[in-house]
């Protein structure tokens, strides 16, 4: 017998996909609803909330106290395995340029630890190359997507307020908790200022999901990074793929690392192949339809690896479209003091994971030298303490006068050090911008000629930089945020920059917003999937991550990599029943 | 699913998962086969692996380990309310993160060489057998970062990280998160501010806030 052998799934599917993120469990929840017999790849192990637990643990419970590790980049409490570096599957730069990836292999994906964040996109958001000239207008618009939206707010659930604001559309919304004390204070100093600090919207129960038994409400640990054991909160994970496999429509296939897309003479998909990561064996599966979930980045990998002599260029890249457009959010971030808080009366704080209050875009950027918004998370608080606690203190307590009143030197030991620590606990808060980029051709990953992974798998190959839009962006960000930290009564701490290091504006990647590697439109010339995600030169081929946003807008994606994943997924049961695929 | 069944069983394995530090330690570490340490939280395979060779090798020496220990006091020592440093297990936890960080392997070494050295110059003997007089004086020199003579600046830098793992150690421990009084961690219904805190900083919410807020069931 030979050495080297491709072993066959003899099962014929009708929908193999590959990922089981948002998108990708999305669409094996609503396929396998359907009837469909579904066969779901992921690239990573299997994981569960409920059975892989860090939610409620204490800090010592980690021998790093939560801090991060190369296999955990968050931290050792947080659900998300992975980070921007991944052992034996390296990525590589162009001209001195640097994008960072993170990617999380494990069922879920990087729905396991993101902040629930749960954004609509708005009427603007869809057209803004009418509105500013810049980048291009989807194919599609709110009304197409909101539908959608309002079957993902009941499917998923989603906490909020109505607002009635034009590009921040409401949802249905469960009710939202109460501010934090800091949240106040930063609320009021939004209102002084003329900017809108209003009720997040994140995907937490904080009341039972109407018809769901499944998943327990919030309880207010604030630990949804860490995955909620009784999934009081969204994952893919727990409130897509399980749910998915109970239909007994789904087979999943854990640690299957996809190499490429199968096709035939006729230039149709036929399946998959990967590489079983844990017995490295190769293997082949066949479906009618193939839909990409990897990651935006990902799945463009997957597609240009997809060569044959069909399709010289990839899979689907008749425009040589794919892996361009590729752009993250921006990010800057400052922090503070609230000498007010010192010593402050000890309560439980901990609320829902992440913020109680957010502030949307507010402002028209034509009055303004950057086309495009940002909103702003908040954070702060008496939060469990971990890996980092009471880090510099010797830059606070010398600044502040003590608990007697008077003023200490800076820095110290002993019993009145051990003290300050209590003394300054719960005073701190900061913030972050998180805003839109312009999708530039220019921007893009590639296939890396010269570089594969430890499964022989090419690499990709990242060349991104950002413009002066970007960079006015930050500044603005940064202005923005010592004005509210000083109306809030807060002294900023950290976060000053200047033009030195573009004010602040993360390396991209790091906000891991990345979209637009294979993005939609109407004409084949200049996207790669049209406006129901479907690859235009291959009509059983769907992409269903954050590969087709054509922009990306001031929000997070997910919420709209879910409803497009759903608006795709039940365009394929009517293009099934119709046998038009 | 019941949800107060579900709580009470959430409180119930929460408990008693304290102890996991306590086998981190070199001095657990034996001639025979260190057996593979156990979690209470969620470990991926590799990880597993990791933690076994982390927790099995050994970086400080006995006398770096003795000089920590005697720092980490002076930094944290016990008082009033809780224990020292040392009682909270803050020399295994810095033994542990210079083996997990390796970054701070030189930084935590030298500064603990230079520390010796400084002793000797000044009092003839290593920094752990000076009496505690001794210590403190030295420790003076290099503690306020504002007033340090320009040729302790490397003694600061040291001290200055040394009391950053010493409170990171000591508040992340059990003794520590007690000491400072964090009581979260735990189900709860977040129904806002407590009305005295509220009125101590002279805020409240207003009607439309309590009016859309989510309501707790008694």
């Amino acid at each position: 017998m030979q050495d080297f052998q491709i072993k066959k799934n003899p099962k014929a599917y009708d929908v193999a996909i590959v990922g089981s993120g948002a998108g990708g469990g999305m669409a094996a929840y609503v396929l396998a609803n359907a009837g469909i017999k579904v066969v779901l790849l992921e690239a990573g192990p299997l994981y569960d909330p409920a059975k892989n637990v860090t939610q409620l643990k204490w800090p010592w419970e980690s021998p790093r106290r939560g801090a991060s590790s190369p296999y955990r980049h968050f931290g050792d409490f947080d659900a998300a395995y992975g980070g921007w570096e991944l052992e034996g599957e390296p990525y590589t730069q162009k001209d001195g340029t640097k994008f960072d990836w993170f990617r999380s292999r494990m069922v879920g994906g990087r729905t396991n630890h993101w902040g629930r964040i749960s954004l609509r996109f708005g009427p603007k958001d869809f057209k803004h190359r009418s509105i500013d000239g810049l980048g291009d207008d989807w194919p599609i618009g709110y009304e197409d997507v909101a539908p959608y939206y309002d079957k993902v707010d009941r499917l998923i659930g989603v906490f909020g307020s109505e607002e009635k604001m034009a590009n921040e559309p409401d949802g249905i919304f469960l009710p939202p908790p109460k501010p934090r004390l800091h949240e106040l204070f930063i609320k009021n100093a939004g209102t002084q200022l003329g900017i809108p600090v209003i009720p997040s919207r994140l995907s937490i129960l904080t009341k039972p999901l109407p018809g769901n038994d499944k998943r327990g409400k919030c309880f207010f640990c604030s630990q949804c990074n860490r995955g909620c054991t009784v999934y009081g909160d969204f994952s893919s994970s727990s409130v897509l793929v399980k749910p998915a496999i109970a239909t007994g429509n789904v087979d999943i296939i854990p640690n299957a690392m996809v190499r490429q897309v199968l096709t035939n003479e006729e230039g149709k998909a036929t399946g998959l192949s990967f590489v079983n990561k844990e017995d490295m064996q190769e293997y082949e599966v066949s479906a009618k339809i193939v839909m990409l979930a990897a990651s935006a980045c990902e799945s463009a990998r997957l597609l240009l690896n997809s060569k044959s002599s069909r399709n010289p260029n990839g899979l689907a890249n008749g425009s040589n479209i794919v892996g361009k457009y590729l752009h993250d959010s921006t990010g800057a971030g400052m922090g503070g003091i609230l000498p007010k808080l010192v010593g402050r009366k000890r309560y439980n704080e901990d609320g829902v994971g992440g913020m109680h209050v957010y502030t949307p875009w507010w402002l028209d950027n034509k009055k303004l030298d950057f086309p495009r918004g940002y909103h702003i998370e908040y954070y702060g608080g008496m939060g469990m303490p971990g890996y980092g606690f009471g880090s510099g203190m010797q830059h606070t307590n010398g600044k502040y006068p003590g608990r007697n009143g008077e003023q200490k030197k800076a820095g110290g030991y002993g019993a009145s050090l051990k003290d300050d620590y209590r003394y300054f606990y719960g005073a701190t808060f900061g913030m972050s911008g998180r805003g839109e980029a312009i999708a530039r051709e220019d921007n893009y990953c590639e296939i890396d000629p010269n570089v594969v992974d430890k499964f022989g798998i090419p690499v990709l190959r990242f060349h991104y930089k950002w413009s002066d839009y970007e960079i006015k962006q930050a500044k603005h960000m940064k202005e923005t945020f010592e004005e509210i930290i000083e109306k809030a009564g807060g002294v900023v701490t950290w976060g000053k920059s200047g033009p030195e290091n573009n004010y602040g504006l993360e390396t991209p990647g790091r906000i891991i917003h990345e979209v637009g590697t294979t993005r939609m439109g109407n004409d084949p010339k200049k996207s790669a999937v049209n406006k129901f995600n479907q690859a235009h030169e291959c009509d059983n081929l769907f992409v269903v991550d954050g590969g087709p946003f054509v922009s990306q807008a001031d929000k997070n994606p997910t919420w709209t990599i879910l409803a497009l994943s759903m608006r795709a997924s039940e365009y394929i049961i009517d293009q099934l029943k119709k046998q038009n695929i | 699913m019941d949800r107060r069944k579900y709580l009470k069983t959430l409180a119930v394995t929460s408990l008693g998962t304290g102890v996991m530090l306590q086998s981190c330690g070199p001095e657990t570490k034996t001639e025979t086969q260190a057996a593979a340490p156990t979690f209470t939280i969620d470990r991926t395979k590799e990880e597993l692996v990791r933690e076994q060779k982390l927790l099995a090798d050994k970086f400080f020496d006995e006398h770096e380990m003795k000089t920590i220990t005697v720092l980490v006091d002076i930094i944290i020592p016990k008082d009033e309310v809780s224990g020292s440093a040392t009682d909270a297990g803050v020399p295994q936890f810095i033994e542990f993160i210079a083996k997990d960080m390796p970054r701070y392997q030189t930084q935590l070494r030298g500064g603990l060489k230079w520390l010796d050295l400084q002793s000797m110059k000044q009092y003839n003997t290593d920094f752990a057998s000076c009496t505690a007089e001794q210590q403190i004086s030295i420790v003076d020199e290099i503690a306020f970062p504002e007033e340090a003579k320009p040729e302790m600046q490397a003694g600061v830098a040291f001290f200055n990280t040394m009391r950053d793992l010493t409170a990171c150690g000591f508040f992340t421990s059990q003794i520590g998160i007690k000491d400072l009084g964090y009581v979260g961690n735990q189900p709860n219904q977040w129904d806002g501010v407590p009305a005295d805190v509220l009125a101590q900083y002279g805020v409240a919410y207003d009607q439309r806030t309590l009016d859309i807020s989510v309501k707790h069931d008694a």
